[in-house]
């Protein structure tokens, strides 16, 4: 082979010689793997499609269902306690009581997620509270909701809590309501809405604070005005995760809503009657009226269980593109930093 | 009572320092081989304006003014984190009108002095000082941290505007946070734009865009970044501005851009800049002070310590023998 001359002028040629090339684009072939390592690989593989089957199963199952046996009537129409299906009526108190309870749920638990993140990360003093803190958070992650609801209907029966519910003839206090409910539902999102923001808080590399403090700004405009701002979309997508976990729930609803058929106002005020009143969520209905409920309107429970499923469904997607985009870069953008790139 | 503002006479030379310079220490830059690796750190003249010294290893711009003004005076400062003390009994002065540099290898220190300059050694647990710092006079640890800070303002190793539009960027910087709503309300978008145009033509900015000030500040390039964030810092009117080795996050042409930049702004603010780069250090400063593993080993105008290093320590350092 001979040597091009080396000039500047000269253009390479677009391929190197045929004989230069080394080995060809050969691609690693699981046939030539030893047998062990097949084995392997195909019972990864094996579970990879499980569970693809088994997910679009359930969910084709759950759309062919409940297709069917949705229409728009039902979903504005209340239900009736009825023996016979056809006059059982509609979900719109399930649907109403879903949005109700998990909006109360998220309105308590974002500021107080958010303002605990900032501690954690931005503070974090003392040290023993900030670990406790830490474990209390994840002991509630962690905690079965029937304890919580269990726990919280005991705390809500408490005469100084009965201006959150109802209170009885006797005297008793009930302790089941929206907003009793929606408390105890505050605590199973709060760890969510905490695990991202904090995440993100921890992410800011710190010479972006010391930045903020060198232009002669304090801590808490540096929290309020930079990182805040820059972890918007994280909090956003735990606060998804966390309605979704509400959503989802139904000891709480079972026990602190009292799974009722319909919304069931206590007092005359008309929003506050409900707030303290009992009621249904989709998962409440979906447990009465399954096969293994006393409401034996199963036609209706799918229909349910499918607008549950969507509205589950949508949240997730809403909370992955949180994740992921935004206008600042999302959730990430200290990796748009120069030197990062 | 903080004591009366101290102004050191323009002419006078500082107490703490080496013998004054010779005349002509613009007339002799180092001779550095062309082949040799220094040349491949050299800024491509051809892409710069012709009419600039970019040499490489000839400093840039005019001598500095005679009219230097003493703003910050660091008397026998000792900096600690935790049980070590990472800056032992240091000596210098901060003068508008000139650039300093810090120069040594890592681990000298140069940086925790740099920001003990603004108190932003104190947002690290367990740093300790002792020794005086003044601005004006007036111990550091005496005026109110977040007014000392607008007055000694900062820039980062990493350019790292926040995510906000360039023109926010600016803006924040101007807000003041602590005024009352009042007055805060007041100061709307509109109110603030002169300044903001003003704070990014000082950082030469402006001209690169000055077509869309709601551009996200992290599109921009590593260099327009890096030259946004001295304008944040030169928004708020600092009086002194720390560099911490601006350029090591860029390229050879951003670096060129700020260290014109830096040379322009000397007449108005006292500059300290840290520098790894000896060659930015001979470009850009009047007065370089060496130091190593936390002592002061020799401080003096940039050509005399460059030149005729008098301690063997900085001889070995300049020439490459360590660090």
């Amino acid at each position: 082979m001979s040597r091009a001359p080396l000039t500047a002028s000269a253009s390479p040629p677009l391929a190197p010689p045929a004989g230069a090339i080394l080995a060809g684009r050969r691609r690693d072939r699981v046939g030539s793997w030893p047998l062990l390592d097949r084995l392997a690989f195909g019972l990864c593989w094996a579970v990879g499609v499980g569970l693809c089957v088994v997910t679009l199963a359930m969910v084709g199952f759950m759309l062919v269902k409940g297709v069917s046996y949705l229409s728009l009537s039902l979903l504005v129409t209340h239900p009736n306690a009825a023996p016979d299906q056809a006059r059982s009526g509609g979900i719109l108190d399930p649907i109403e009581g879903t949005l109700l309870l998990t909006a109360i749920g998220i309105a308590i638990a974002a500021p107080l997620g958010v303002a605990v993140a900032v501690w954690l990360s931005e503070h974090k003093r003392p040290a023993w509270l900030a670990r406790a803190v830490e474990s209390s958070i994840e002991m509630i992650a962690g905690a079965p909701s029937v304890l919580l609801a269990f726990f919280g209907l005991i705390l809500f029966a408490r005469p100084a809590l009965a201006f959150l519910s109802q209170t009885s003839a006797g005297g008793s206090v009930f302790g089941k309501s929206f907003l009793t409910a929606g408390a105890i539902m505050s605590l199973i999102a709060l760890p969510l809405v905490v695990a991202s923001t904090r995440e993100a808080l921890t992410q800011i590399p710190s010479h972006a604070r010391e930045a903020s403090y060198a232009l002669g700004k304090t801590k808490v405009t540096t929290i309020r005005r930079v990182l805040l701002p820059s972890v918007r979309s994280n909090i956003a997508s735990g606060m998804t995760l966390g309605m979704g976990r509400i959503i989802g729930d139904t000891a709480i609803v079972v026990i602190l809503l009292g799974a009722t058929l319909r919304l069931e106002g206590a007092g005359a005020t008309p929003l506050l009657s409900t707030l303290r009143g009992t009621g249904v969520t989709l998962t409440s209905y979906v447990l009465s009226n399954s096969p293994a409920g006393e409401g034996n309107a199963h036609e209706k429970a799918y229909a349910a269980a499918f607008v549950l499923l969507v509205l589950v469904l949508v949240l997730n997607v809403l909370a992955l593109r949180f994740g992921s985009a935004g206008t600042n870069g999302g959730g990430r953008w200290w990796r748009r930093l120069a030197w990062t790139r | 009572m903080p004591p009366p503002v101290r102004r050191i006479a323009p002419t006078g030379r500082p107490t703490v320092v080496m013998p004054p310079s010779n005349g002509n220490r613009h007339d002799s830059p180092t001779v550095i081989d062309p082949d040799s690796a220094d040349a491949l750190t050299t800024p491509i003249p051809a892409l710069l304006s012709p009419s600039t010294e970019t040499d490489g290893h000839r400093r840039l711009g005019r001598p500095p003014s005679t009219e230097t003004l003493e703003r910050m005076r660091i008397e026998s400062v000792w900096l600690a984190y935790g049980e070590r003390w990472v800056v032992r009994d240091v000596s210098l002065p901060v003068r508008r009108g000139e650039v300093l540099a810090l120069i040594g290898a890592s681990g000298s220190g140069k940086t925790t002095l740099l920001r003990s300059l603004n108190r932003l050694t104190e947002v690290t647990a367990g740093a300790a000082r002792a020794g005086r710092i003044t601005l004006d006079g007036r111990e550091i640890g005496e005026i109110e941290v977040n007014s000392l800070r607008r007055r000694v303002s900062m820039v980062f190793q990493q350019p790292n505007p926040f995510p906000m539009s360039v023109r926010e960027n600016v803006a924040y910087a101007l807000r003041e946070e602590h005024a009352p709503r009042r007055a805060r309300k007041r100061r709307s978008r509109a109110d603030l734009e002169p300044a903001v145009i003003d704070a990014l033509r000082r950082a030469g900015l402006y001209e690169e865009v000055a077509g869309d000030l709601d551009h996200p500040a992290l599109r921009l390039s590593g260099g327009q970044q890096q030259r946004l964030c001295i304008a944040r810092a030169l928004a708020v009117e600092p009086e002194v501005l720390l560099l911490d080795e601006p350029c090591s996050a860029l390229d050879p042409i951003s670096t060129a851009t700020i260290e014109q930049l830096i040379v322009g702004l000397r007449e108005s603010v006292a500059i300290v800049i840290v520098t790894h780069n000896l060659q930015q250090a001979m470009r850009v400063a009047d007065h370089v002070a060496f130091m190593h593993l936390g002592e002061l080993v020799e401080y003096g105008p940039s050509t005399q310590l460059f030149d005729r290093p008098r301690e063997q320590r900085t001889r070995d350092y300049v020439s490459g023998a360590f660090g």
